[in-house]
């Protein structure tokens, strides 16, 4: 009998405990898709349109089929069935059919016996395609005579939100037109995934995705199998950030494995993963705000497009992300914002962490500042005046619960510690590493300015709009020699973020055992939901601690049953009862965590449409060269409601992260398109922030627990990306006076001051298909 | 091509045009390098080649003919892990990890040849390295850590 008094446990809610993953991927040892290999295996390429629009008149695969190695050359006329894919409109085929809408679509798949001969065989595949003329210019796609893209036209999603008084008038009124350039998600790792044949004529793949169940859906579909002849196991994943919410590779190469009955791995490269995920949304913003000369908002109003590309991807969500939190954490009596996403013959857009929010924040966090300037008020001040409290409505009508008041955040960022003073105009030894341009040399610090502003964001956790938003764990409590061990299996993705060493605090705090084992996570469990929306924290973490919570319910009846109960576990506190006849056999317990419901959207999105709401401030300092345009972020200063840090360490790592996106949006990150064509498809060209770019930061965790969330922990992955950006880009404005409406900031921007004009005219808040050309 | 990788004599059969990093993870078992770019750009697949810190995807593997190489699955073992990896798991500087291999490797040769870098030669000298991830707070600060186990 076990009475002796044992060390506290390590690792429980609150602590900045190192997570299980993390020493094999440190020793190379932890596998990744790409990593993966079965014996026997072949290695599958793709063929993709080289035009953003065209008829596919011909496909001749002959040669292709003939090279020595190849075995399977497949196009759209190999298809099994005709059904489409997509997240939340199944509008794409495996393999096109007779028409391409972006460069980059797939149009054949070939398995070869080594990766040279597979590329070797695309290559070899002829296709001959009348190119028609590509449609690039997403305003210029909602317009009636545009050619129809689709055949239920081009607008994927069109959100309307009214609220209040849509035509209310104010004292002081500023406007503008913003623009927002396509972002890439970049993870580190490239998409990869193996599928294997399995005896009973399914398929088993090993793939690195965000949602294991969703892909199971499509890819079962378009195979025409039953879904549990498709089973789905998570492989290591090198990053998501959006960019593994969609199908790439994972219908072709199950389509190729069980074509040849042999594994099959397809492993992208950097540009075809460029080429082969879906991308933040480019985006056009026409703002008006209103106030009195107090400073009380009176009005926002938007017209707002999203350029979705060839496909829908997810959309519709991001349009309606946009418009619900497009008049920002503000106290806005009336509004009325129009967002639509069209389709064009550009690369398909869908997730990037901030979904929606990041495009419309930029645009209403520089309108503040103009509002501000309007008013010869403090734009600090104006954003603490305005700001939501508990209780407050946001425009779509909801009210915003068990939440900080957004005005402490705002007050708290501003308040943080500030950088050092700026290096100044420095005679003979300069450390130009502290300068803009770096070691490049550019100045010596004579045309250096700096600025100082702040921004802040919000949006929602968990989906939206009536979605049955859920996620099932189970949790078996075993005993192994002599110790009690808990094995947690769901089928969240760990892409990154941390969900694994989530799921092991709680299951050590709740069951009081030091060993918490996280399986692999794969589909013979029920679905988590994606791991994306900041949610798996709210959701997964939710069922990992109703399932221990059974769990440990039931080892309290066993143990009162025996009569040997010393101490019934306490959170925190190590099980301190004879586990040999408790455990014998296991206690093992399945839950299906679901958030509460929320309302669908209507007409005029007025309903309580999400569950909970994320708020941050970010304040940052730059230098600018204004003499060459270069920026050198100073620092940022965050202050966010992240609920509880069930791991503070990292948190702070999901703050730095995504502010290191919203820096590269802000400065550097943009996918340049020219005619429907990538310019820019690699790590050489596409740049990403790297040690010399990012600043230090400042992290102020703000814990203010949500009542329905696990320990009151809200998601915190996505705000950090939301308003970071906009406030980087003011502090350029606030070190240079120049207009800067368009992100990624360029240094021509900055020399020669011209803003960035679409050539039409909008109304702000009309229908964007009433868009008149210049 | 014979080569010397983590001490141990190797023979590998190449191709023309084959990186070194391509035969470390396809031919010689070792798929702790990664591969993010193939350009030189990320720092993923980071190699001590004769001691010198290089990106494996650029070397033609032909050239590392003869030569001595490390990789990560040398630095240390899960039972005695370098102090660069065990600095990264305290320090939270571990996400996604895919970059994590190029940055310990990195970070190692950094310490051996400057114990005690200052914060900027540490910035300076990881700057061939990208991380999607952890926006580098937490990476600096394992580098720092280590530094301090290591003196
Ligand atoms: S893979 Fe070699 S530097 Fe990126
Ligand atoms: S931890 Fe994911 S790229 Fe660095």
């Amino acid at each position: 009998m076990t009475v002796a008094a044992r060390p506290r446990l390590r690792g429980v809610v609150g602590e900045s405990a190192p997570r299980s993953d993390a020493p094999p991927k440190t020793q190379g040892a932890f596998a990744y898709a790409s990593d993966l290999a079965r014996e026997g295996m072949l290695h599958g390429a793709t063929l993709r349109s080289p035009h953003p629009r065209a008829r596919i008149a011909r496909i001749d695969v002959e040669a292709a089929r003939a090279l020595p190695g190849v075995a399977a050359v497949l196009t759209a006329a190999d298809l099994p069935t005709k059904v489409k894919f997509g997240l939340m409109k199944l509008d794409q085929l495996p393999l096109a059919d007779g028409r391409v809408r972006y460069a980059g679509e797939p149009v054949a798949i070939v398995a070869a016996e080594d990766p040279e001969r597979a590329r070797e065989a695309v290559r070899a595949v002829r296709v001959e395609y009348e190119v028609l003329p590509a449609v690039t210019d997403p305003v210029a796609a909602l317009h009636p005579d545009a050619p129809r893209l689709h055949d239920d036209g081009n607008v994927i999603e069109d959100v309307r939100v009214v609220h209040g008084d849509p035509d209310a008038r104010a004292d002081v009124v500023v406007e503008d037109e913003y623009e927002v350039a396509m972002q890439d998600q970049a993870p580190l790792g490239p998409e990869a995934g193996l599928a294997i044949p399995d005896p009973d004529g399914g398929v088993t793949l090993h793939v690195a995705t965000q949602w294991l169940h969703e892909d199971l859906r499509q890819i079962a579909a378009c195979l025409g199998l039953p879904e549990r002849k498709v089973r789905l196991v998570l492989a290591g994943v090198g990053g998501a950030f959006g960019a593994r919410e969609d199908v790439t590779l994972q219908i072709h190469v199950c389509l190729l494995a069980l074509a040849t009955r042999r594994p099959v791995r397809i492993v992208y490269g950097r540009e075809e993963s460029f080429h082969g995920h879906v991308h933040r949304h480019a985006a056009r913003l026409w703002y008006a705000h209103g106030a009195t000369r107090d400073g009380d908002l009176v009005f926002v109003r938007a017209s707002i497009v999203l350029d979705g590309g060839g496909y829908a991807s997810s959309s519709s969500a991001v349009v309606a992300n946009a418009a619900c939190f497009g008049a920002g954490p503000y106290r806005v009596p009336n509004a009325l914002i129009h967002a639509v996403g069209a389709y064009t013959n550009n690369p398909p857009a869908g997730a990037m962490r901030g979904f929606g929010a990041v495009q419309s924040c930029f645009a209403y966090e520089a309108q503040m500042d103009r509002l501000a300037a309007a008013l010869g008020m403090d734009p600090v001040a104006l954003r603490g005046r305005n700001a939501l409290r508990d209780g407050d409505r946001i425009v779509t009508g909801q009210a915003v619960e068990g939440s900080a008041p957004v005005a402490d955040l705002i007050r708290r960022c501003a308040a943080l510690p500030p950088p050092a003073p700026p290096p100044g105009l420095i005679a003979g030894e300069v450390d130009l590493t502290a300068l803009p341009g770096g070691v490049g040399n550019v100045t010596r610090g004579e045309g250096v300015r700096r600025g100082t502003a702040l921004a802040v964001g919000f949006k929602n956790a968990c989906y939206s709009h009536a979605f049955d938003d859920f996620s099932t764990a189970r949790v078996r409590l075993v005993r192994e020699r002599g110790e009690p061990v808990a094995y947690v299996l769901t089928a969240a993705a760990e892409v990154g973020q941390g969900i694994v060493g989530v799921c092991e605090q709680i299951a050590r705090t709740e069951l009081g055992v030091q060993r918490v084992v996280v399986e692999t996570p794969d589909t013979s469990i029920g679905s988590a939901g994606s791991s994306s929306a900041s949610r798996q924290t709210w959701m997964t973490g939710g069922a990992v601690l109703a399932a221990c919570r059974e769990v440990k319910a039931e080892l309290a009846r066993r143990a009162e049953a025996h009569d040997r109960v010393r101490r019934t576990p306490r959170d925190g506190e190590p099980v301190d009862v004879d586990l040999a006849p408790l455990l014998d056999p296991p206690i093992e317990r399945t839950v299906t965590h679901r958030h509460r419901p929320t309302e669908p959207r209507d007409a005029t999105t007025q309903n309580a449409g999400h569950v909970a709401f994320l708020f941050a401030a970010h304040r940052a300092t730059v230098d600018v060269d204004v003499e060459t345009g270069i920026v050198k972020v100073v620092q940022v200063a965050t202050s966010q409601d992240v609920g509880k840090a069930i791991n503070p360490l990292a948190v702070v790592g999901q703050l730095e992260g995504g502010i290191a996106q919203g820096l590269g949006l802000a400065v550097m990150e943009e996918v340049r398109l020219q005619g429907g064509l990538m310019r820019n498809a690699s790590f050489t060209d596409y740049l990403l922030p790297t040690t010399l770019d990012m600043p230090p930061v400042v992290c102020d965790l703000v814990e203010h627990p949500h009542p329905d969330a696990p320990y009151g922990a809200k998601g915190v992955g996505e705000p950090p990306t939301i308003s970071s950006t906009p406030a980087i880009v003011a502090a350029i404005r606030a070190a240079t006076g120049r207009e800067l409406n368009r992100v990624p900031v360029r240094p021509d921007d900055i020399v020669f001051g011209t803003a960035a004009r679409s050539g039409w005219r909008m109304r702000p808040g009309a229908d964007p298909r009433t868009a008149v050309r210049m | 091509m014979r080569l010397v990788v983590n001490g141990t004599p190797r023979e590998a059969d190449v191709r023309e045009h084959e990186s070194l990093l391509t035969v470390l993870r396809e031919r010689l078992g070792l798929p702790g390098s990664k591969n993010a770019c193939e350009q030189g750009e990320c720092g993923s697949c980071s190699v001590l080649v004769d001691g010198e810190l290089v990106c494996s995807c650029l070397v033609l593997a032909a050239a590392a003919d003869g030569r001595r190489v490390e990789t990560v699955e040398a630095l240390g073992s899960a039972e005695r892990p370098h102090p660069v990896q065990r600095a990264f798991v305290e320090a939270g500087a571990v996400q996604c990890g895919f970059c994590t291999p190029g940055f310990v490797v990195a970070a190692a040769a950094l310490l051996r040849e400057n114990p005690e870098p200052t914060d900027a030669e540490i910035r300076e000298a990881l700057a061939g390295n990208i991380c999607r991830c952890t926006g580098y707070g937490t990476i600096l600060d394992a580098v720092r850590r280590a530094a301090r186990i290591t003196t």
